[in-house]
């Protein structure tokens, strides 16, 4: 119980008017940025990140989170209200959310969407609360060849599990990869692709490319499209509210289900956005009445939501007791932890006790108030969307530049921006994922280091990633999912086979 | 180049004899650039020296701390030739100013910058699991020795002082090490702690943590003397208890200097500023208790003095990294 000690302890850390305070602008700003097309999670706190750097970590770390959860409740009003997606992680909300709306229950499916949200996050910070002490001993045993099997399950996870064709994640990873080398490398002190030039010394900074990638490349793409928002009118009553909560018990087995495959997927990094697919396929699959999902059913609104939060909350515990996060905004949260000199991995837990427990009890008391928040604004923040486009654009491209700037205070950052907005506008054209490129440009140079240092180690000797039970099972793991469509293909064949034989 | 140099000399001779005068004073923030990353020696080092000036008003100016540590450090040192002519910078270096250079090819000599002041030596120790059986130098040469695979040995980055004294423990020995370099020596220390590798020559700062914990065993300093802070660091050691590593019959010593610098082509009066700002500085209480935390070696040099011993270990680390294989043709 020593975890409920603590966790105590983090609340009485939170509870300062300047921590309140600052967990409220988060959530707004958070809100805010989910319910904008193109902007997002990672995209806010990347922005919103140098404005953090003159505070203290404690409070740095919960704006950031705040921004977070606000923009995994904001992703949803979106989806719900206009059939636009806020989020990659909510277009499974769409599916049954829209339809909703379109039948006069939009005030239904926000409120499932927001409480179903919240349970998921509740359930992985509960998980947090309880596994994270252990897990810091755990960490102990991560050498050179455990870490790399963890950088190498990411990977595979990512083209084993993702819906994209997987050639074209391969592209998109190998891109990533390769400009990932350019700089200093470390194990052999010596430039890689730097071509003389003294600005390429430093590398490529991952953040300045999400920025131009994700931020630019959407402003780029709507300019093209001349996106009319059209939404429905929605307001929130108590009685509704009530309604749909007293509703809720129903679906349980559904709630529990994208919990588990959310927090799953959160710490084995597989993300939010295969979270929420995974937890809509599985509860259309295991549902008595299939063909009413896709019309407006409730429970399809329950489950990707689930699944996307608790996805998106247990991502947050392999980056602060491991380094590795689990996601691509965990991924942005990491790169803040070291600006404010933590450093997050084993010791964290042991030497920064205020600092994570002040994080896990702001998860807490961020979702409860999140909560609160998005269901008395909605009808405000569907607003925003009424303002018109060029009047917006500009002042997104100006904080990206902004942020994009102030992240190594180099000008040259901000032509990189530009150039991966560019990049990003293609890609999305052509239909190659993102995700899989900036998964490759932050952990590329780690994954590379390790791999080297664990030959080093070993002589040259690949069986050094079998050589122990903790890399062994990393390892198979992760061949296993890399190769998980053809397994998966070939056992569907045998089944149906098998069917035929006996039919 | 020949030109630089006799300026930079002209510089360092008239800050030595125009202490008192101070023409010059700082208009806007001074920037304190770390070439190296967050949390790193470095950085601990310049934001001790920033609460010591903020503190005890020193400087009218705030002083900021900017991390430049991108490249193993390259990124600081770019920055810093680039700013030629800039007296609102300062650089804190260490002795990647003469290896860098040689090891990466990076296009940078420290005599196009402005030397101020040497500050502080920092010490390199011989350490060990706690949990692994050789309690002194001589068992764990001689286990290293028969090692098979041999044993791993952690360090910061790739052909760089922990590198360097690596190699030279092999020349010495007859022993041979793996040896890993890893981002930083906090990540070298916990490496050491979880038994991924059998030992480290950490810098005392680095390995302060761990040591009190118990969990690694300080076995010898690479120093021709003892570290003098006799106050008890663990249960039972001072820094004081651990002995050189001659003493245990490995003759291999280095010391790192600590030294701050400023860019080339500011004018003497700039120059004699920061060389009595960093003479104020060692004086403060801030630096003193900072330097025994450490377990730094206390020293000041300035003006022809640093200049002199700048060229010498300028010498010194070229040949070590000469006889170590590790400059890049």
């Amino acid at each position: 119980m020593e975890a409920l000690g603590l966790l105590l302890h983090g609340f009485e850390v939170l509870f300062t008017f300047k921590t309140l305070a600052l967990m409220m602008v988060g959530l707004v700003l958070g809100i805010f940025v989910g319910v904008l097309p193109g902007l997002g999670g990672p995209n806010g706190v990347a922005i919103l990140l140098p404005l953090t750097f003159t505070m203290d970590p404690t409070s740095a770390i919960v704006m950031l989170s705040c921004i977070y959860w606000g923009a995994l409740f904001g992703g949803a009003i979106t989806s719900i209200l206009f059939n636009i997606p806020g989020e990659a992680w909510s277009v499974a909300t769409t599916f049954d959310g829209y339809p909703m709306a379109q039948q006069g229950k939009a005030a239904e499916a926000l409120t499932a969407a927001f409480t179903s949200s919240f349970i998921g996050s509740l359930v992985a910070v509960l998980l947090i609360t309880f596994l994270a002490p252990s897990i810091a001993s755990f960490a102990l045993r991560f050498g050179p060849p455990e870490f790399f099997a963890v950088y190498l399950l990411t990977f595979c996870s990512f083209v084993g599990l993702g819906r994209e064709e997987k050639h074209k994640t391969l592209i998109s990873m190998s891109l990533g990869l390769l400009l990932a080398g350019i700089g200093m490398d470390t194990v052999s002190a010596q430039l890689r692709m730097t071509f003389g030039w003294s600005e390429l010394y430093r590398g490529i900074n991952f953040l300045v490319a999400v920025i131009g990638l994700f931020g630019i490349s959407e402003i780029l793409l709507t300019m093209e499209e001349r996106l009319a928002l059209r939404g429905h009118a929605a307001s929130i009553s108590l009685r509704v509210v009530l309604k749909v909560w007293k509703d809720m018990p129903r679906y349980w087995v559904t709630l529990l289900r994208s919990s588990a495959i959310g927090c799953w997927l959160g710490i084995t990094p597989g993300g939010a956005i295969a979270a929420s697919f995974m937890g809509y396929n599985l509860a259309k699959r295991f549902s008595d009445d299939k063909e009413s999902f896709g019309k407006g059913r409730i429970e399809g609104v329950f489950a990707p939501e689930t699944a996307a939060h608790a996805s998106g909350t247990s991502a947050l515990l392999p980056m602060l007791a491991l380094g590795i996060p689990g996601s691509g905004t965990a991924a942005i949260l990491l790169g803040g932890l070291m600006v404010w000199g933590l450093n997050p991995g084993p010791l964290l837990f042991v030497e920064h006790k205020d600092f994570v427990w002040g994080l896990i009890a702001s998860m807490y008391l961020g979702n409860i108030v999140g909560l609160v928040m998005v269901l008395s604004t909605v009808p405000l923040f569907a607003a925003v969307l009424r303002v018109p486009f060029s009047a917006i654009a500009p002042m997104i491209v100006v904080s990206c530049a902004v942020g994009a700037y102030a992240i190594q205070n180099a000008m040259f950052d901000i032509w990189l921006m530009l150039v991966f907005g560019v990049v990003g506008y293609v890609f999305k054209k052509i239909g190659i994922p993102l995700a899989p490129f900036t998964l490759a440009l932050v952990l590329g140079n780690r994954a590379e280091d390790s791999f080297r240092l664990s030959m080093i180690g070993a002589g040259g000797d690949m069986r050094v990633f079998w050589s122990n039970s903790l890399v062994g099972s990393i390892t198979t793991l992760a061949l296993l999912l890399l190769f998980w469509p053809l397994i998966g293909g070939a056992f569907g064949r045998m089944r149906s086979a098998l069917v035929k034989k006996t039919a | 180049m020949k030109s630089m140099k006799r300026s930079t000399l002209a510089v360092a001779v008239f800050a030595l004899t125009a202490a008192p005068a101070l023409a010059w004073e700082p208009t806007k923030p001074v920037e304190i650039v770390v070439a190296a990353g967050a949390g790193g020696a470095s950085d601990q080092m310049a934001r001790m020296m920033q609460a010591a000036i903020q503190k005890n008003k020193l400087m009218a100016q705030p002083m900021v701390v900017t991390l430049k540590g991108g490249a193993s450090g390259a990124e600081a040192l770019m920055y810093m030739k680039s700013s030629a002519g800039d007296p609102n910078k300062v650089l804190i270096a260490y002795s990647l100013i003469y290896m860098l250079p040689l090891s990466a090819k990076i296009p940078f000599n420290w005599r196009e910058l402005t030397p101020v002041s040497v500050i502080a030596l920092d010490q390199f120790v011989l350490w060990d699991n706690t949990t692994l059986p050789h309690k002194n130098v001589k068992e764990f040469i001689a286990a290293a020795k028969a090692a098979n695979p041999p044993f791993k040995m952690g360090g910061t980055g790739s052909k760089r002082e922990d590198h360097v004294l690596t190699v030279f423990m092999e020349k010495k020995t007859g022993a041979k090490f793996a040896y890993l370099p890893y981002k930083s020596g906090g990540e070298a220390a916990t490496q050491l702690v979880g038994n991924h590798t059998q030992s480290n020559v950490n810098n005392p700062s680095e390995n302060l943590e761990v040591w009190r914990a118990g969990q690694v065993r300080a076995l010898c300093v690479f120093d021709k003397e003892r570290i003098g802070y006799k106050t008890k660091v663990t249960d039972k050691q001072s820094w004081n208890d651990i002995p050189t590593c001659k003493e245990e019959g490995l003759d291999v010593q280095y010391l790192m200097l600590r030294a701050m610098f400023l860019p080339g082509k500011v004018t003497p009066e700039q120059a004699a500023f920061y060389v009595d700002l960093f003479k104020k500085v060692t004086q403060t209480a801030e630096y003193k208790d900072y330097m025994e935390k450490q377990a730094l070696k206390p020293i000041f040099l300035t003006g022809s003095d640093m200049l002199k011993f700048l060229e010498e270990d300028d010498t010194l680390n070229k040949n070590l990294m000469t006889e170590a294989g590790f400059v890049a043709n």
